[in-house]
């Protein structure tokens, strides 16, 4: 098997091509709106529709919860319409129910706490050259990395 | 057609060609994002790569070639964090990722394509995020 197919078994076209349309999509917000379209923000913009905590009513949120609202419902059509459009089977994660809402939380608060997630610290803050952002991308890779490995060897899906 | 909603749909139009990306690269199916945690496979590499290239386009040519956005607004810039919280947010982040492989937008996009079971990572990540607000600092 030469170097390739072991480093991509799954071929890799297809990873490029997405890449370079979740990149267009960045791209076409921040050319039009000016927007910087990080994912992780709408968690806590959302409860500024709900919440009183003073932290939920700051203009970051309650001034960008209807843009990010209306970009996380285009992530659903946009991936409603790759289902559409080829014919694919619906995929159901096995992964067990515990591995996802723990990850879940604690992926969620360390999102929010630390300003970004792969697509805040990872696409805009990489693509608008912040350090804070490359150091971030290299932490959060290193302990997901260093996590995922702890979870096989304990027999976690 | 008002600004305003010409803004929103364009909105939607970018989130969309993120939600189409997500899926076409499979990583919308956490085992996928987990092999690359798991050094089987490193497609998600590509998919960042190819993402960062063309943003990367954009994020430093826009604001040289035009005075403001296409509709008319000014070019944000990400809020800045300190140094201290990115760093800790970040670290738990990841442990957050490598357990479940889901991250924000994969969660999200991941619905759009039938994945259901992630509808509980997007419940624990709004939970995750209230406990964040409830207890940070507001200066």
């Amino acid at each position: 098997m030469d170097v390739w197919s072991t480093l991509f078994p799954a071929g890799m076209a297809h990873y490029v091509m997405g890449g370079l349309l979740i990149g267009s999509g960045v791209s076409v917000l921040f050319i039009f709106t000016g927007r910087v379209g990080g994912m992780s923000g709408v968690f806590s913009a959302v409860w500024s529709y709900v919440s009183r905590v003073p932290y939920f009513q700051q203009a970051q949120f309650t001034a960008t919860r209807r843009w990010r609202l209306l970009y996380a419902l285009g992530l659903i059509i946009g991936a409603a319409v790759w289902l559409l459009l080829n014919r694919a089977e619906t995929v159901t994660t096995q992964i067990p129910w515990w591995q996802l809402a723990v990850g879940g939380f604690i992926g969620g608060y360390g999102a929010r706490l630390g300003n970004g997630c792969t697509s805040g610290h990872g696409i805009c803050g990489l693509a608008s050259l912040n350090w804070y952002s490359v150091l971030a991308v290299l932490v959060f890779l290193a302990t997901a990395i260093v996590t995922a490995h702890i979870v096989s060897a304990l027999g976690g899906a | 057609m008002s600004r305003r909603v010409l803004s929103g749909i364009m909105v939607v139009v970018s989130g969309a060609l993120f939600g189409f990306g997500l899926a076409l690269s499979t990583m919308i199916k956490p085992e996928v994002v987990l092999d690359f945690l798991r050094f089987t496979d490193f497609g998600l590499l590509l998919v960042l790569g190819g993402a960062v290239t063309v943003a990367l386009l954009a994020y430093q040519m826009a604001p040289r070639l035009l005075k403001r956005a296409l509709l008319n607004e000014n070019f944000a810039q990400r809020p800045t964090a300190t140094l201290k919280t990115t760093l800790i947010g970040s670290a738990l982040f990841g442990v957050g990722w490598g357990i479940c492989g889901v991250c924000p937008g994969p969660a999200i996009a991941g619905l759009g394509a039938g994945n259901w079971p992630l509808a509980i990572v997007v419940v624990a990540m709004l939970l995750g995020a209230y406990v964040q607000g409830r207890f940070a600092r507001v200066n």
